[in-house]
């Protein structure tokens, strides 16, 4: 049985870069519990649109919490309350009749808002430009086993992998860091054989272009982990400041 | 130079200052835990630590750490402040699992070092900077045989409860300050993983609740009656 909603949104609306954004309410009615909250926003931008008012602009692709586009501060947490989701994964059925949700952009330094809800995140693109790859040809898929790599390895680079560069992590933290973000795409390298070769060389590249676009220093809050969408661990910054100290006492 | 420049370098001074104070915690705690037992053998050890030239490099390394510690402290909020961006979230709630210290640590080395003006005050130039002022040749700087006695300041200021209550709030807000820093400090030069994670959150807890033991056992017992 389908049930349906009446709930208050408070939704960021700013014009463009510079433009002084604000608050500004809409009511919206019969919301179906099966919907997600994007559909929802979706159902409240064909309302604005056939009221002849600007819809809201806010950042999606895949809608099935691969891409990391979408993004949105609900009530207080970065893709809304629950852990381990993104905002596409959130469904209305979280919220309560006549509940007020707020919504607001990833707000950080680094992360200028562009238009309402939308921020430009292309400071991760550049941290990962500075070293998040490996540059030579490794060439097709070798031989299973030829190259031993443990159990454990294995599967601590996956879970760094995962990682989809949402910018949660750095948008929640209360230092604007976005070691989470740095220290998943060097762990993710780092751990196999491929990436290990450049690893110092990566650490101290992406950790440089880190700082220069203006990120904080991590002071070991927790908060990344806690609403990074995909449970990534901060054991994987203690690896980062390993392989980045090292690097830089080899030096 | 990259201990200035790159963030993760200057995370390496906070954590090498913080241990080193840690450390100097543990001596100084262990030390004052004696006073209960034996005035004269606190004086013994008091004793070693009045103006002689490796008591007064020891202050002087002492001191340079924390003023490390608290410029990097000072620089380092600056930019985390800078880096959150001019406008915050209009709501922002808690996560699960972030402790309350860690997102407060300056506002407590701040009350730490408050306190520790009111402490260095109390103690420290009424002996060793006594003891100093008069191999320097100043006379009248104080009461020599009284800097020789620090079970007497002990004494003196603890039998006093509103001093007892001050120095119990000053070591509560340490005991955060710690609770959240050794284990912090420990993630920051990397000895961390997947295993240790929890374990160095839980060696944080028991070394940051043992040494303010030592430490507040003394106030404590004074409130309690008892005197040495
Ligand atoms: C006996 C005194 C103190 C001890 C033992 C101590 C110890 C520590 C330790 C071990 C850390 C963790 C370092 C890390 O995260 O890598 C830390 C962090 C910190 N301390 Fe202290 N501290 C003391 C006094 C102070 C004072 C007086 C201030 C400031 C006025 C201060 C401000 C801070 C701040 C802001 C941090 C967090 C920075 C960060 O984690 O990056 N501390 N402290
Ligand atoms: S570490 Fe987690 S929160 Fe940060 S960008 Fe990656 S997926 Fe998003
Ligand atoms: S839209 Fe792709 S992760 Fe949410």
């Amino acid at each position: 049985m389908e049930k349906t909603i009446n709930i208050t949104l408070k939704i960021w609306r700013q014009a463009g870069p510079k433009a002084k954004g604000e608050f500004v309410t809409y009511k919206l009615d019969n919301v179906s519990t099966d919907s997600s909250f994007l559909e929802m926003l979706d159902v409240l931008n064909e309302k604005l649109i056939s009221e002849r008012k600007e819809p809201i602009v806010f950042d999606h692709d895949c809608r099935e919490g691969i891409c990391g586009m979408c993004s949105l501060f609900i009530n207080g947490h970065p893709h809304g309350l629950d852990a381990g989701t993104t905002t596409c994964q959130l469904h209305m059925r979280r919220f309560k009749d006549g509940e007020t949700i707020t919504i607001e952009p990833w707000r950080s330094k680094a992360f200028p808002v562009l238009k309402d809800l939308r921020v430009d995140r292309n400071a991760f693109d550049k941290i990962i430009q500075a070293g998040g790859y490996v540059s030579v040809n490794t060439g097709g898929v070798p031989d299973g086993n030829a190259i031993p790599i443990s159990k454990i390895a294995a599967d601590e680079a996956m879970d760094a992998a995962s990682c989809i560069g949402c910018g949660a992590c750095a948008a929640t933290c209360k230092n604007g860091s976005a070691m989470l973000f740095v220290a998943a795409k060097v762990s993710q390298l780092a751990l196999l054989p491929q990436g290990r070769v450049e690893a110092a060389a990566r650490a101290k590249a992406m950790v440089a272009k880190m700082d220069e676009l203006g990120f904080g220093n991590c002071t070991n809050t927790g908060a990344c982990e806690a609403e990074c969408p995909k449970n990534v661990s901060i054991s994987h910054i203690a690896r980062l400041n390993r392989e980045f100290l090292s690097a830089k006492f080899k030096d | 130079m990259w201990l200035i420049d790159s963030s993760i370098g200057r995370k390496l001074i906070m954590s090498i200052t913080g241990i080193f104070l840690v450390l100097f915690l543990i001596f100084h705690g262990t030390m004052n835990f004696v006073v209960l037992f034996s005035a004269e053998a606190y004086n013994a050890i008091a004793g070693f630590l009045g103006a002689n030239w490796y008591a007064l490099i020891g202050t002087k390394i002492l001191a340079l750490g924390f003023v490390v510690h608290i410029l990097y402290a000072l620089y380092l909020t600056f930019q985390n402040q800078k880096a959150r961006g001019s406008k915050s979230y209009a709501v922002k709630n808690n996560q699960k699992g972030v402790e309350w210290a860690s997102q407060n640590m300056l506002v407590l080395g701040i009350i730490i070092l408050g306190f520790m003006g009111l402490h260095l005050f109390q103690f420290w130039s009424k002996m060793q900077l006594v003891e100093i002022s008069h191999k320097l040749g100043c006379e009248n700087a104080g009461n020599l045989e009284l800097a020789k006695d620090g079970a007497y300041w002990v004494r003196h200021y603890f039998e006093n409860p509103y001093y007892s209550v001050l120095y119990i709030i000053w070591l509560t807000a340490l005991w955060f300050h710690l609770t959240h820093g050794v284990w912090s400090a420990l993630q920051t030069i990397g000895a961390s993983n997947n295993i240790w994670l929890p374990r160095i959150k839980v060696i944080s807890n028991i070394l940051a609740t043992i040494i303010i033991l030592m430490f507040i056992s003394i106030p404590v017992y004074f409130l309690l009656g008892f005197s040495i």
